[in-house]
């Protein structure tokens, strides 16, 4: 059951939007949002879900698994658009008992269901698209500057690599955990909250004794490798910004300039 | 041949859990020369481990000296030339992968030397193809078998270049299948790439093949010489608490009742070669 989980969903492919460097990738994102908070006229949503769908069909993720990674957010978002839709104050539109729907609170809620669901497809677009390693690869290519104010950029990234690099290994420990402590009888099934909470506790106490083993081990080897922290080292993949990302770059300068065009002269 | 491994008078002590004073290596003697295959064999708590940690500074003597191409281990300004010359293979692959692609894993250790990215990727490649892995580069290592993983592994210290191998019971958590590749590969970098191989383990069948076979107990050497003048030692070979590989002890047996075979047909075949023989 376990072997199912894939953390960071990648899906492989070699489109445009898969090759572009992963710091354009970043970048754009962040871009996005801030066009994407930018917007206060209904019509400045167009060019952002015009440049979603763009990237959406160019890198050809299927449309269904944009909206299934929904999902699990489905009810915060529905939530966040009931409570602007009754609890903003403004010209009613209908009145029932204490609950009044304004002019107004429509308009939030609109502006907060798209403003959210935009949000999230952005991001799940930039972990869709991007393969994990290449992502801590470009955040610390990104946050290098920052290492003059003595923030630990390499070693951030380097802890997020191996975070990644282990998942599957202590997945595969759990689940061997687990068989051996259900053919001793253990029960993670039944029971209520707490007494599920409670079983768990055979399982992660030996996964964290093996966890610290493993890193210790791991920290031998690394050193054994010569490994001395972020200063003097080299890297095999060099990051390089092509013409595609100066496309890509055009295409969300254009989106930005859109938007508050449209915030401007729209309705 | 100059020694690439020069170790006098090691002794290394530690405190155990209940803060009494372990000796795990006394007073140790040992010389490795450049190019050769040497195989470390001792039952737990031999202290074969530990002198393996010794070997790239990993671990430091309580006293005497060790030596790697005539640089102390002491020295903290040598470490990463120490570490540059003798790479270090261990037990268990996936505590020793770093990276989730297997070429970018084979990539750390040049990564940490500075080397340029084109030499790497040279290296890398070489490496791979070194270890019979090439067609694996972009695979996950997690996804491979554990004699894969940990050919993938060797592969990641060679390409560091270093002139020594030391490999701490690397077949201990693999299947036969798994055990096979791994020597059959340490033994060809050894032959065709003069790479020096210390191979720690505590499988017989592997030493066969050493030029030279040590045998550790209690922190000590009890045995040095070639693998067939130290099987023959049967005797001593139990003492240490070790068993003699199968055929030796079977000629082992023959003899005792008084019939001449020689004690250094190792393989099964020249075990059944030289029974057959004395029948005949």
């Amino acid at each position: 059951m376990l072997k199912n989980i894939t953390l960071g969903q990648y899906f492989p492919g070699s489109t445009f939007v898969h090759r572009l460097d992963p710091r354009t990738k970043l970048l754009i994102i962040v871009v996005y949002i801030v066009a994407l908070f930018l917007v206060d006229k209904i019509a400045a949503y167009l060019p952002v879900i015009v440049f979603l769908a763009l990237s959406v069909a160019i890198s050809k993720i299927k449309p269904k698994v944009l909206v299934s990674g929904m999902k699990p957010l489905f009810i915060i978002i529905v939530i966040t658009a009931i409570i602007n839709l009754f609890f903003t104050s403004g010209e009613p539109i209908f009145k029932l008992w204490v609950i009044s729907v304004t002019k107004e609170g429509v308009r939030a809620a609109i502006f907060m269901l798209l403003r959210i669901s935009l949000l999230i497809m952005g991001t799940f677009m930039l972990t869709y698209t991007t393969a994990p390693m290449q992502l801590t690869d470009g955040l610390e290519s990104l946050l290098g500057p920052l290492k003059k104010i003595k923030v630990p950029v390499h070693e951030l990234a380097m802890m997020m690599s191996i975070a990644l690099r282990f998942i599957p290994t202590l997945i595969e420990e759990t689940d061997k955990i687990m068989n051996a402590q259900k053919a001793r009888g253990a029960d993670f099934e039944t029971g209520g909250l707490l007494q599920k909470a409670k079983a768990m506790l055979p399982l992660l106490i030996p996964l964290f004794i093996s966890a610290f083993r493993r890193a210790d081990e791991l920290a031998t080897a690394m050193e054994s490798r010569c490994y001395s922290g972020g200063d003097g080292r080299t890297k095999m993949k060099q990051l390089s910004y092509g013409s595609i990302d100066a496309i890509a770059g055009a295409a969300v300068i254009i989106l930005l300039a859109a938007v508050i065009l449209l915030n401007t002269f729209g309705v | 041949m100059s020694n690439i491994i020069e170790i006098r008078n090691l002794t290394f002590k530690y405190a155990n859990d209940e803060g009494n004073e372990t000796v795990a290596i006394d007073g140790l003697d040992l010389n490795i020369e450049e190019g050769s295959f040497v195989a470390v064999l001792g039952h737990n708590g031999s202290g074969k481990s530990t002198l393996a940690k010794h070997l790239n500074g990993i671990l430091q003597p309580t006293d005497g000296t060790v030596l790697v191409a005539g640089m102390d281990t002491r020295d903290e300004n040598l470490i990463t030339d120490i570490r540059r010359q003798v790479g270090m293979v261990f037990q268990n692959p996936d505590n020793q992968i770093v990276a989730n692609v297997v070429e970018d894993d084979v990539a750390f250790g040049p990564e940490n030397l500075g080397v340029e990215p084109a030499e790497i990727r040279r290296r890398v490649d070489e490496a791979l193809k070194a270890v019979d892995m090439w067609e694996f580069r972009s695979h996950a290592p997690h996804l491979l078998s554990g004699g894969q993983k940990q050919r993938v592994a060797i592969a990641g210290v060679i390409a560091m270049r270093p002139r020594c191998i030391v490999l701490d019971e690397p077949t201990a958590m693999l299947d036969p299948a798994g055990r096979a590749e791994v020597i059959d590969t340490v033994m060809r970098l050894n032959k065709e790439q003069g790479i020096t191989v210390v191979l720690i383990t505590h499988h017989m069948s592997e030493t066969i093949n050493a030029d030279r076979l040590i045998v550790m107990s209690d922190g000590r050497i009890v045995e040095d010489g070639r693998p067939e003048q130290v099987f023959a030692n049967v005797q001593k070979l139990r003492d240490a608490g070790l068993t003699v590989p199968e055929t030796t002890q079977l000629i082992y047996e023959l003899r005792r009742e008084g019939i001449d075979l020689p004690l250094d047909a190792l393989s099964v075949e020249a075990c059944a070669d030289s029974i057959y023989k004395a029948f005949a």
